[in-house]
């Protein structure tokens, strides 16, 4: 393909994306935007994935038959989410397999909350309620996002990431309304996982390499800061309203712009769990590497079957 | 004791005890798909049990719901079968115990629907769409890692010969048994054996599996006497429970 016509191709996907058309899997589509694309969306069925395992380790032990069938039904919805996410990277062309692959050599990164550890049940509260209320702010405008396979996969995602919210939250609000030990529990569980919840919206603008070739794109279409903000000051009032701290001495209101500022960010501890550094990394990803190697003969006897069946259905 | 509080406790602490097991795999499934497959079948597990101890709890009459049954009782009054608190073990342990279980339990609830007792008659209506799923994602895998791999095939005859001495409890007829199908409340468990023999001799025929011929038979769940397994679930089962007691969760 000569020069010209690819300038005329790349003019016209971005009068596409400026117009707001959707881009499709068989339309023209610039390399860059394609990487930009598996990368993000891969990353993110990666979190779904992983995001599985600290809210799994507390089944077994939900408090009551309700909390567990929620529990066992949220967790599943994740699972769901992460089987959108890959079909979606599969219409760009990156193999599943493959995929996971770079998830389980550290080449392909996922969200560092889930390095995080589930000390006790309210962390199951603290989770969905910020962890899942996080992925919603961030989600939410992804249903705009210019690729169309993977604004229709959020579309489905949020409408579930909601009730993980509202199961979140009314977890803590039971705790937090409780005995003096549940008080305690839910705290502690905010103490925690405050800060890698904000930390979930990723660097400060200044410092995002990625944000703003994607907002062209429309890929992205608010900033790491205006989506921490968002958050911050939906979260901040909910805690008021259930009677927990937020774990943030230095936190304002700014009274003119009705925005709650929060204190500075341990970014050194981010970059450390993006590292790999975290409480869990290792461990989450041993786990992961274990189940697709536990299961190999078991894709292998699937496969063989299908084929046998193949063979003596064409014989 | 009433009999049909013992009764649906044995229904609900099969269901309950299952679906535990089968959450243990939430996260490391083979197969995403299978992750997804596993837990929606947990769920529905712990649907049942929450049903039928619920139920159980109201026909005790002691102001015992189906939590407090779930996690409060001592180890010797759970009265699940043998077969559904053993360890996960690999895939095919887990396959194999699930359709053992699932082709034993469709037939019941089939019949169940008829039962006298109008409430277990609709908690068995119900569960029995979930279980006739159940059996045919349980068959369809016994199926292909029988009929798969070489080794496919071996790990699967394992677990059939591992699990096999645990099957002739589910057809146990005791006092209990004969009695609750007198009463026209359980369906003759001569008739669910006849139709699990066929389902397995069908299944295990297409797989490529055998009957083992060691007749080896362990009992006693029903009566509270279990493996040593059942004591490390209810650890995990009741821990919160027993940790923080007559609290609201
Ligand atoms: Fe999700
Ligand atoms: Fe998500
Ligand atoms: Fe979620």
């Amino acid at each position: 393909m000569n020069e010209l016509s690819i300038d005329k191709l790349k003019s016209r996907f971005q009068e596409k994306i400026d117009n707001d058309i959707k881009i499709e899997p068989n339309d023209w589509m610039p390399d860059d935007y394609r990487q930009t694309l598996i990368r993000q969306i891969s990353q993110h069925a990666h979190s779904e994935i992983v995001g599985m395992l600290p809210e799994g380790n507390w089944i077994t032990r939900a408090p009551n038959l309700r909390r567990k069938a929620v529990l066992l039904a949220k967790v599943q919805d994740e699972a769901g989410h992460g089987l959108y996410l890959y079909s979606a990277a599969e219409t760009l062309g990156a193999d599943r397999e493959e995929t996971i692959d770079d998830l389980h050599t550290g080449k392909a990164k996922y969200s560092s909350i889930f390095n995080y550890p589930t000390l006790t049940w309210a962390d199951m509260g603290a989770i969905g309620w910020l962890v899942d209320g996080a992925a919603i702010m961030n989600q939410v405008p992804l249903c705009r996002c210019s690729y169309g396979p993977y604004a229709r996969a959020m579309v489905r995602v949020c409408k579930e990431e909601s009730f993980h919210q509202r199961q979140g939250f009314e977890i803590m609000s039971t705790l937090a309304n409780g005995s003096p030990e549940q008080k305690a529990m839910a705290q502690d569980a905010l103490n925690r996982f405050w800060w890698p919840a904000l930390m979930m919206f990723g660097p400060n603008d200044a410092e995002s390499k990625h944000t703003e070739q994607s907002m062209r794109w429309k890929i992205k279409r608010n900033t790491n800061d205006e989506l921490r903000q968002q958050f911050i000051d939906v979260t901040v009032p909910q805690a008021a309203m259930i009677g927990l701290t937020i774990p943030d001495k230095d936190m304002q209101f700014n009274e003119d712009t009705g925005n709650y500022i929060h204190g500075p960010i341990n970014w050194d501890e981010f970059w450390e769990v993006v590292k790999g550094n975290g409480p869990c990394n290792k461990d989450r990803i041993d786990v992961r590497r274990r189940a697709k190697e536990n299961g190999e003969w078991v894709r292998e006897a699937a496969n063989a079957y299908a084929e046998k069946r193949a063979r003596r259905k064409s014989a | 004791m009433s009999s049909l509080f013992e009764y649906t406790l044995r229904l609900g602490d099969d269901s309950l005890i299952l679906g535990h097991r089968l959450s243990e795999w939430c996260g490391h499934g083979p197969v995403l798909e299978e992750d997804i497959a596993m837990t929606n079948i947990a769920l529905d597990l712990v649907g049942q049990a929450t049903s039928l101890l619920n139920y159980a709890g109201e026909v005790e009459g002691k102001e015992r719901d189906g939590d407090s049954l779930a996690f409060l009782r001592f180890d010797r009054e759970y009265k699940n079968l043998l077969l559904v608190e053993q360890p996960n073990g690999d895939f095919a342990i887990t396959m194999v115990r699930q359709f053992l279980f699932d082709a034993y339990r469709k037939p019941l609830f089939e019949r169940m629907q008829n039962s006298k007792d109008t409430m277990l008659a609709s908690i068995a209506e119900k569960s029995l769409k979930e279980t006739r799923y159940h059996l045919k994602h349980s068959s369809e895998w016994v199926i292909r890692m029988g009929d798969g791999t070489e080794e496919s095939n071996r790990r699967a005859q394992e677990a059939v010969n591992t699990l096999w001495r645990y099957t002739s409890e589910l057809f146990i007829i005791d006092e209990l048994e004969s009695k609750m199908a007198d009463q026209g409340i359980s369906p003759n468990l001569m008739e669910i054996e006849d139709d699990w023999k066929k389902t397995v001799d069908a299944v295990f025929k297409e797989a490529t599996l055998t009957i083992p011929k060691n007749n080896w038979k362990q009992s006693g769940g029903r009566n509270g006497m279990h493996s040593e397994h059942l004591g490390y679930i209810l650890t995990e089962l009741q821990y919160m429970q027993r940790a923080y007691p007559n609290m609201k969760w």
